[in-house]
């Protein structure tokens, strides 16, 4: 299922979100039956987007393969609890790659280097840094869309916090607002791109 | 409470540090706007990912399928009549969608106390004081009380002027077959392990390591020959910044 890797010549193969949701759903109860090529099929499906953002947060190659391994392994072992009544499968297993990566970069790094690089990477071109490949996605293209109607502050804040592993009294610092704008910003940003994205419970 | 709906996209984020998110879990377990609205936001980030997707190695597909030839996909929930809160919580390990619910089932009640407490002191008895003593008797001696449900009762008593810790358990259930309970230092989202609890309900034990630092000091489950870091999410958080 390569149609959702990053198409290095640019033709624009998309990311069908809608009918791929109840196929990624599907491969993920048949992984919990013990489905190992489900669980394949499922890993060709989402691998770029976890690894993507494993890397964008961690940045470090190496640590970024770590933790989208964890995050599959953690994925298979809990298959049996995932409940698409309460979610996309592929959202569940973003959800799961965040959580490590934030860990990740929380533990292991220091808040100094942090800086640095965070500060050296978010010049104003920032999400085109890691992936020119992704520009392909139709996909991305609409999340793109979206995050640029965002305010300037609504989507640093945003940014700082998925892509970052900020917490949010830190982004309250990096920005120097107040903490309450801060996390009234965070979650402002979210519900807007929720409702442009149609996001739906 | 206001101010606890709007934490909801700073936790669908991951963007809480340990004791706020201890909090947060505590409000959604019981706030079911906010459930609702988390899960909604954390699939919105998720779209996030998609401007970021990059090709991993393709080393990684074979080491992750690899790995889980050698795994067996834990056992689903099944409706349970009287589930205690122990089981529920290790068992709830890695579900992944919605773990706050169990570790907020469990406990996470964070007390507040700044009582100073000497509950043992005896000014006539001049005898050795244990290390529990001199820390229980300290002047700037610090309580934090918790309440966890069915599986007991637990105070951690700090002294700075000592750089020690202590915990009395009450009622405490035996850990997990196979687990015991590690202590932890908390302080800047870094846990450092203060040692594993003994088996036993009623006890009063001294952590191992310097206190005086820790803004709160956690107990996670743990295999028994203990961890170097937590490996489940805490089954309970003092606060210590509370009981200043």
């Amino acid at each position: 299922m390569d149609h959702v890797r990053p198409v290095p010549d640019g033709a624009p193969q998309g990311v069908p979100s809608g009918g791929d949701a109840a196929r990624l759903a599907d491969l993920l109860r048949q992984a919990a039956l013990g489905d190992e090529r489900a669980f394949a099929e499922f890993y060709d499906a989402t691998s770029a987007r976890a690894y993507g953002l494993a890397l964008r947060v961690v940045r470090n190659p190496a640590h970024a393969e770590e933790v989208t391994q964890e995050a599959y392994l953690d994925a298979w072992r809990s298959s049996t609890r995932y409940d698409s009544a309460r979610g996309s499968a592929a959202g569940w297993l973003l959800t799961i790659v965040h959580r490590k990566a934030v860990d990740r970069v929380r533990s292991v790094e220091a808040a100094t280097t942090r800086d640095e690089t965070w500060n050296r990477e978010t010049a104003p071109v920032d999400h085109d840094q890691t992936s020119e490949a992704a520009q392909a996605s139709l996909e991305a293209a609409r999340v793109r869309n979206a995050v640029a109607t965002l305010t300037d502050v609504q989507r640093r804040a945003v940014e700082l916090t998925y892509f970052g592993g900020y917490t949010h009294t830190e982004v309250a610092t990096l920005l120097d607002v107040p903490l309450g704008t801060a996390k009234t910003r965070i979650r402002d940003g979210l519900i807007r791109l929720r409702d442009l994205m149609g996001v739906a419970s | 409470m206001s101010d606890l709906h709007k934490l909801t996209g700073a936790y669908a984020m991951d963007a809480l540090d340990d004791l706020e998110r201890a909090r947060f879990e505590q409000h959604l377990a019981q706030c079911e706007d906010c459930r609702a609205e988390v899960a909604e936001l954390r699939e919105t980030a998720a779209l996030l990912s998609e401007t970021v997707a990059t090709a991993p190695p393709a080393a990684l597909r074979e080491s992750v399928l690899a790995g889980i030839t050698h795994i067996r996909p834990m056992a689903p929930e099944v409706p349970q009549p009287a589930p205690t809160p122990l089981a529920d919580t290790t068992a709830g390990r890695g579900r992944g969608w919605m773990p706050f619910l169990v570790a907020a089932a469990l406990a996470l009640f964070v007390g507040i106390g700044a009582m100073v407490s000497q509950p043992w002191s005896d000014d006539d008895q001049v005898t050795q004081l244990t290390a529990a003593e001199e820390v229980l008797q300290a002047p700037d001696a610090e309580e934090v009380f918790l309440d966890l449900g069915e599986a007991g009762r637990a105070t951690v008593v700090r002294s700075k002027s000592e750089d020690r810790a202590v915990i009395s358990t009450e009622d405490m259930v035996s850990a997990p077959e196979g687990k015991a309970y590690e202590l932890w230092f908390i302080s800047g989202g870094e846990f450092t392990s203060a040692g594993l609890m003994p088996d036993a309900p009623d006890q009063t034990v001294v952590l191992e390591g310097s206190a005086a630092e820790a803004a709160a000091i956690g107990i996670t489950v743990e295999p028994e020959s203990g961890s170097e870091q937590p490996t489940t999410d805490p089954i309970a958080v003092f606060d210590l910044t509370e009981a200043a």
